[in-house]
């Protein structure tokens, strides 16, 4: 909490600055007004009930989508801005873990790890490869450098992308929802690592996800997304003791409440006993 | 009923628009990827190219070998059976070769260039790219895009010369046709133009049929239904935009 209160007190903190974001899908209004302040330093939690936009939001942050109005300013650059080359130099400061790892399926681990350092760098082989292990190591996974994608379990996968994302030595990464799938071991494994990036390298974090408990472990700060803006934010343990039904709703797994258990339906006697049943 | 074959119409023109911008960056970025990144066009080559050898070889010889005997029972009518290799040439050379590769290429190698593109797409690995700084379209799209390319009129070559062979095995070995005759009015009739159209179709050809497929593959919708459909849909579209552009330069060309 005290980290949280610290990093709002100047502006020039922010990492990541959206406001009044607007954005929908067809005719669904994913976000109306939403504005995050993503701090330096920290890592931050984005969370809200399925289907609120979060991997859309991250999408949005790293212009894989274009809003339909908001700006969007990371590190002082309105994104919206960038040309489609300085958008990717800007992409080469972030390193982002999607949730199904995304490597690529038809080279080892170790050329997945190696593909940013081959692709953007002139570096010798014998380098490439220290560099490599060097980061497979710090996740672990040192000896399964010549297996292949298909070969390893979800949760060595993600700690593949995670030395993947971390290879090219980014200012903030991006987790999309990397506890999901996980068994506890794999879980606390992955909990451990979000950690020890952030700290030992020095960078930003932001993670989107919908486990309560693992954020509550990680996280130094948190927003709760809900109908396309911010309902509630703050450190983890602020969060718990909110006094809005919808979030103690979400942060206590509760089926119903604000977020109902029923998705908008006709009325239920009258759809089974109206006409319709024909 | 209008509204829906203007909406209809409406898609089309929007698809067909965002296809000719696609088209066109992968035109403008051909060249670098061509010299400064050839390894992964080499690859691409053997992918769509070699990989498509076993088909394409088996298909020119029985396309051949029903040529010489088609070729022979209707030239016989007219006492013109040694003329059946003349015959199987221009048709492989300037029709058959170019356009029966197209097809299977679309059907072997398109196909595999669209479902992989698409799914992909679906399993995040484009999208995982960019977030490196790496153009997916540059990097994927465009070596495959240049394989292709490179891939079809040699493709078209071993058809239409597999496709001689059959037909000499039909015509000389089983129907008795003179060996001299069967060569030599070939040589005789056939001109470096007949050949030149062949393989200036079967080039066009390897762009519609690379491109098509790229792009339905690049442009699918991320599931599991979408890959089938875009992969369906590269083949068809394939199919139809390769006999068409077919007619439109055999006319020029006559």
């Amino acid at each position: 909490m005290l980290l949280c209160f610290a990093a709002m007190v100047s502006e020039s903190e922010n990492l990541i600055e959206i406001t009044d974001l607007c954005f929908s899908r067809g005719a669904r209004q994913v976000f109306n007004g939403l504005n995050i302040n993503i701090k330096r330093g920290l890592i931050t939690a984005i969370m809200g009930p399925s289907g609120t936009g979060k991997t859309t939001l991250l999408r949005l942050i790293t212009r894989q989508l274009i809003p339909d109005s908001g700006t969007i300013i990371v590190d002082g650059v309105d994104i919206s801005t960038l040309n489609r080359a300085d958008l990717y130099k800007l992409r080469r400061r972030f390193g982002m873990l999607f949730q199904n790892g995304a490597l690529l399926t038809d080279i080892s681990v170790f050329e997945n790890v190696a593909f940013p350092l081959r692709e953007h760098t002139n570096l010798s082989n014998r380098l490439i490869r220290h560099v490599v292990l060097t980061k497979l190591h710090a996740v672990g996974l040192r000896g399964a450098a010549d297996m292949m994608p298909s070969q390893l379990s979800g949760g060595m996968a993600r700690r593949v992308a995670l030395a993947r994302a971390i290879v090219m030595d980014p200012e903030f990464l991006i987790y999309d929802e990397p506890f999901v799938g996980l068994d506890p071991i794999s879980m606390g494994v992955i909990v451990r690592l979000v950690r020890k990036m952030n700290d030992a390298l020095d960078i930003s974090s932001i993670l989107v996800s919908h486990d309560v408990d693992e954020i509550a472990t990680v996280a130094d700060c948190s927003y709760l997304i809900s109908d396309g803006k911010v309902a509630a934010s703050g450190s983890p343990e602020e969060l718990q003791k909110a006094s809005s039904a919808l979030v103690q709703q979400f942060m206590h797994g509760m089926a119903d409440g604000p977020v109902a258990f029923h998705f908008e339906a006709p009325d239920y006697t009258e759809q089974l006993l109206g006409m319709d049943a024909d | 009923m209008l509204r829906d074959i203007y909406n209809s119409l409406m898609e089309f023109v929007r698809a067909f628009g965002a296809f000719q911008l696609f088209f066109l960056r992968l035109l403008v970025n051909s060249p670098s990827i061509f010299f400064k990144r050839f390894s992964l066009v080499v690859k691409q080559v053997y992918n769509t190219g070699t990989l498509s050898l076993v088909i394409i070889m088996v298909c020119g010889f029985f396309v051949g070998a029903v040529l010489g005997l088609q070729g022979y029972a209707n030239l016989a009518r007219f006492n013109a059976e040694d003329s059946v290799g003349t015959f199987a040439a221009f048709a492989l050379v300037k029709e058959l070769g170019p356009v029966i590769t197209a097809l299977l290429f679309a059907g072997r190698a398109g196909t595999a260039l669209a479902s992989e593109i698409g799914l992909m797409k679906a399993t995040n690995q484009l999208s995982a790219m960019e977030m490196m700084g790496v153009d997916p379209l540059r990097r994927i799209l465009v070596p495959r895009f240049l394989g292709g390319i490179i891939a079809m009129p040699f493709l078209a070559a071993i058809f239409s010369a597999i496709g001689l062979f059959g037909a000499h095995l039909v015509g000389v070995g089983l129907l008795g046709i003179d060996v001299g005759a069967f060569w030599q009015l070939m040589q005789q009739s056939l001109e470096i133009g007949d050949i030149q159209e062949g393989i200036v179709k079967s080039f066009v050809f390897g762009v519609i049929a690379s491109s098509l497929a790229v792009w339905e593959g690049y442009s699918a919708i991320p599931t599991a239904e979408g890959v089938g459909r875009a992969t369906t849909r590269s083949v068809v579209i394939t199919a139809i935009v390769v006999l068409i552009f077919d007619f439109m330069i055999t006319a020029v060309a006559l």
